[in-house]
């Protein structure tokens, strides 16, 4: 009985414990570098140096800049909820690291293998929301609200436009599961079918991580912060770090779906002899450039050109497309299946 | 169903590591820094003014009408997943339900944008 226990339960669980750590601890440093890169981005775009100072070419600031955070006051305000004050970074950081549990790496080098893959990264993600508007609503401070319900407002409303998105993706490759949808992709990437979807997705991405053009929730000339004004310490760190967390989610999430995953460009040999996973973050690491490169060159818009953007342009747009796609497809009879 | 719920006992154990992970950061901050609270710290930023009265406010309709619209649309992104998925095998006639099923949506959507419930002036 002590046998059947162990092996039932007890090892698969320390195995999956072990693949939970060896994806956390490398995105947390992940994370902490994007900061960095970001800061020296931005200021290299800007003819400054960046951070310098900590470590050999500031290299070691972002965990400075943690063990600060860390070791700050946390500030609950007198007015707000302090539970639900609380909650909110934890979920909004849990969220984001959860969502990695589905992505593949490379063929099985998965922590769950689900058979629904992409309607759980949908769910995780929409779940984001959740806590904004938590942290808005328990700081019970002007700014955090108005923040939070315009953030909440303009990451639903581009939510749409990526749950049609995912559908054209789902159409080409007839599957749920993730590791099927990147090994749908070996003939040809989605990204060049569905090159406009491709845009969409990315655009909404920077849409539902808050992100410079659409950092409205956080115009820090009207909001101060947007929805973590109140916030300090480590709790503030947590909703810093989900924020960088979701950008590379959704960097790792366009590779999976578009740029076919952890599959070289082509398969000859120059390209075959770099393995899976560097392929996968190579591309997510494209990706989430292109978030600071944007943050750099874009002025940030107006609320009702955000709102005009998201219902009018992308929604019409994307929808469309589902149809097209699934015209093209029955047409040519390429729909894949089991069949 | 037991593979089922073996498929997703990894995701409740990255759920415990993850949450226990946040939850960790923040009460260890709590214990180790330093808090000395005290009034004036403690009460809710308004660039210096004393708050006037509860943040807690009627807000623009408007925010209301893009949820009620984010949940219909939602909604049948969700009814497009499994659709998506089995297209070969429903063929023609799942194609062509579906197509009235988005054409009589799309009205729905046109009359929206008539009636101006995507106008933000």
């Amino acid at each position: 009985m002590d046998n059947a226990l162990w092996t039932l339960y007890a090892r698969p669980a320390l195995i999956t414990v072990g693949e939970v750590l060896a994806i956390i601890v490398p995105l947390l440093v992940a994370v902490a570098y994007l900061t960095y890169a970001e800061r020296k981005i931005i200021a290299l775009s800007q003819l400054r140096k960046g951070p310098n100072v900590v470590g050999p070419f500031g290299l070691l600031q972002p965990f400075a800049d943690g063990l600060k955070l860390f070791l700050k006051e946390t500030v609950i305000p007198s007015g707000a909820s302090p539970v639900v004050f609380v909650i909110a970074p934890i979920l909004t950081f849990t969220l984001a690291l959860i969502a990695w549990a589905v992505i593949p790496f490379a063929p099985g080098a998965v922590v769950a293998n689900i058979n629904v893959g992409i309607l759980y990264l949908f769910a995780v993600s929409s779940l984001g929301v959740y806590g904004i508007i938590i942290a808005g609503w328990a700081s019970n401070s002007r700014y955090a609200f108005l923040g939070a319900l315009r953030s909440a407002a303009q990451m639903v409303s581009y939510e749409v436009a990526s749950g049609f998105v995912l559908v054209t993706v789902l159409l080409c490759a007839g599957s749920l599961n993730l590791t099927d949808i990147v090994l749908a992709q070996r003939h040809v990437w989605f990204v060049v079918p569905l090159l406009p979807m491709f845009v969409v997705f990315y655009v909404s991405g920077l849409a539902e991580t808050n992100r410079v053009p659409f950092d409205l929730p956080e115009g820090e000339s009207e909001l101060v912060a947007g929805y973590f004004v109140e916030y300090s310490a480590m709790t503030f760190a947590l909703f810093y770090l989900g924020e960088y967390a979701n950008i590379i989610l959704i960097s790792g999430m366009a590779s999976v779906l578009f740029l076919g995953g952890w599959l070289p460009p082509a398969p000859v040999v120059p390209f075959t002899w770099i393995p899976g996973p560097l392929w996968f973050a190579l591309k997510a690491a494209l990706l989430a450039f292109g978030f600071l490169w944007v943050r750099t060159t874009f002025p940030r818009f107006r609320y009702d050109q955000l709102m005009r953007l998201g219902w009018k342009v992308f929604l019409p747009l994307s929808l469309g497309w589902v149809f097209l796609t699934a015209a093209v497809l029955m047409g040519t009879g390429w729909l894949p299946g089991h069949g | 169903m037991k593979s089922l719920l073996v498929a997703y006992y990894p995701i409740l154990i990255f759920l415990i590591i993850a949450g226990g992970l946040s939850v960790m950061m923040v009460v260890a901050s709590l214990i180790l820094a330093r808090q000395r609270p005290d009034s004036e710290k403690l009460s809710p930023y308004e660039c210096g003014f004393d708050p006037f009265e509860n943040a807690r406010i009627r807000f623009d309709v408007r925010y209301y009408l893009v949820a009620i619209l984010f949940i219909i649309f939602d909604l049948e992104v969700a009814f497009l997943f499994p659709w998506a998925v089995s297209l070969r095998d429903i063929g023609v006639f799942g194609f062509v339900s579906m197509a009235i099923f988005l054409a009589v949506l799309t009205i729905g959507f046109a009359y929206e944008w008539m009636k101006g419930a995507l106008e933000w002036d």
